[in-house]
């Protein structure tokens, strides 16, 4: 079943033409990758579908759960069921840990059913429970990381977009966020991730699509996208061609088909 | 030197000045942190609440309580109407724009209560005398400034707890700290910025209320208030709340020392003086402490 479909949209910033017709559609229950460079358009993407930007997408059409929400305040968007991990993290600075799991649920009623989902949320992340009367801003990139997460996760969300998890993380963390998101898939959550780390996301989605300037330029299982060429010497580092030397002769030109 | 009982009543006569600093500074302090805006309609908005509970004091000749409700009432409606009104209207707001806005209402206000209500001076009552007094532990202090310092200090108690323990105020705080974030937790910040206006004017409403009977009842009302609670404000940093009740009882306490010390008449003069110094040596206020602002 089609989750979330996003059809044609184009999104301007000022003058910027960011989104030049984007269509894509998430299966409910699979992990679905963007991958695409920096200031190809992977963020804005994010933004369009939750109506973060002041009136766009400009043209396209979005729906969620088969109802459009093209023209839909953010906060309703968020009220259908879907949680969005931002860039950067964004946790809220001078809030304690706990406070800013417990904003996660406003949309929520229930009391005990949220403080159920509050230690749900600390099983999933042990780090934090150590630190719930801190206030956030004084946390490490990682925990940062884990305590957005977990924010967005308190909505009971239907699909959980995650903005660049990997971003200012060492490898280590890296692994352990990206064993989180496969754990949270695993439990019933649909997943978009937004990456630049391509061989990460490709080893945990099972659908990709590839952003250039704007354009989705090539789409496919993971396995498929691991196997096409352009996406090995571009997004997987993986040199096909080398001189005896083992320098590149020449530089390989994107062709995308 | 000063013996000990007129140190004593030198603080609490300084507290009882400083409480409606302090609830003026705070209504303020509200409305900046959620929308960075220092709000200077603020004064003006309280004295129409306070207009409207003399009419339906002496009109109506109502009980104090229902006026004190309906003013209350009113200014709620005055405060998220303004926001609704104005303030949200506003195309690509800049800060600047946004105190000019609030400048222009409040010459508006001023201009309509003299019109509606007149510009004469009424003494406006409330059930506290304040010149009936009792004497706890060797301080005389009048029923109205017992009654100032309590209702200043249960009203602080509870928006502080409505500010930790609710969950409105939460979602209050999140949006004052990162807007964006508290959208995608769907948390309306324009609902937030509302509210903020709402409580702030309810605020200044009290502070009206219990400074109108020292002077008299007036468009003027809230003028030196309002530059007191300012400057109480500057002095305690905006972007902290107990800084702000901090800074209106340094500054009235300071305010009394002067007055004691210097001058009586120059007395008014300290509150400049105060917002120039703080914004000379510390702009951020004394008790603000300083994280990222928002981006």
């Amino acid at each position: 079943m089609t989750l979330l479909n996003v059809q044609n949209i184009e999104t301007y910033y000022d003058r910027v033409y960011a989104l030049r017709g984007v269509s894509m559609e998430i299966q409910e229950g699979g992990i679905t990758a963007i991958l695409g460079n920096n200031g190809a358009g992977k963020t804005t993407i994010l933004n369009s579908i939750v109506a973060l930007i002041d009136d766009q997408p400009e043209k396209g059409l979005i729906e969620f759960d088969g109802k459009t929400i093209t023209n839909m305040s953010t906060e309703k968007i968020i009220r259908m069921g879907i949680g969005y991990v931002p860039e950067g993290r964004q946790v809220f600075n001078e809030l304690t840990v706990l406070e800013n799991i417990k904003t996660g649920a406003y949309t929520r009623k229930g009391r005990s059913e949220i403080e159920a989902d509050i230690d749900k949320m600390f099983e999933y992340f042990p780090v934090l429970k150590e630190r719930t009367k801190q206030q956030a801003g004084t946390l490490s990139g990682g925990e940062q990381q884990m305590l957005a997460i977990a924010r967005a996760l308190m909505s009971r969300p239907r699909l959980l977009m995650l903005d660049e998890p990997s971003l200012g993380l060492s490898p280590l963390l890296v692994k352990e966020v990206f064993e989180i998101i496969r754990q949270i898939h695993q439990d019933g959550t649909t997943i978009l991730l937004v990456e630049q780390n391509a061989k990460k996301a490709l080893e945990i989605a099972d659908f990709g699509y590839i952003l250039e300037n704007g354009r989705f330029v090539a789409s496919g299982t993971a396995g498929e996208l691991k196997a096409n060429d352009d996406v090995k010497e571009f997004y997987l580092g993986v040199k096909s061609e080398s001189s005896v030397k083992g320098y590149q002769r020449y530089r390989r030109k994107r062709r995308w088909r | 030197m000063m013996d000990f009982s007129e140190i004593v009543t030198l603080i609490v006569r300084s507290v009882e000045t400083g409480s409606i600093y302090a609830l003026v500074g705070l209504a303020m302090g509200i409305i900046y942190k959620a929308s960075e805006v220092p709000n200077f309609a603020q004064g003006e908005m309280a004295t129409f609440s306070t207009f409207i509970a003399f009419m339906v004091l002496t009109v109506h000749g109502a009980p104090f309580y229902v006026a004190f409700v309906v003013s209350l009432l009113f200014a709620y409606i005055l405060g998220i109407a303004f926001e609704f009104l104005c303030v949200r209207r506003a195309k690509n707001p800049t800060i600047l724009s946004m105190i000019i806005l609030t400048i222009g209402l409040q010459m508006v206000l001023y201009g309509l209560s003299g019109w509606v209500f007149g510009t004469e001076q009424r003494a406006f009552r409330l059930p506290f005398s304040q010149f009936e007094t009792v004497e706890i532990g060797g301080v005389v202090i009048s029923h109205l400034g017992l009654a100032t310092i309590i209702a200043s200090f249960v009203l602080m108690c509870l928006i502080y707890w409505f500010l930790e323990h609710t969950k409105t105020g939460l979602a209050m705080r999140a949006s004052q700290q990162n807007s964006m974030a508290a959208r995608i937790n769907g948390i309306s910040s324009n609902r937030v910025v509302n509210l903020s206006f709402g409580i702030s004017s309810i605020v200044g409403a009290i502070a009206a209320m219990l400074f109108a009977p020292i002077i008299t009842l007036s468009p003027d009302l809230m003028w030196d208030p309002l530059l007191k609670g300012f400057a109480a404000a500057v002095l305690g940093g905006f972007a902290s709340l107990p800084g702000i009740v901090f800074g209106g009882y340094i500054l009235a306490l300071i305010e009394n020392l002067f007055g004691l010390w210097f001058s009586l008449e120059y007395k008014s003069v300290v509150a400049m003086g105060i917002i120039v110094l703080v914004l000379y040596i510390k702009p951020s206020g004394l008790f603000s402490k300083h994280y990222q602002r928002k981006v």
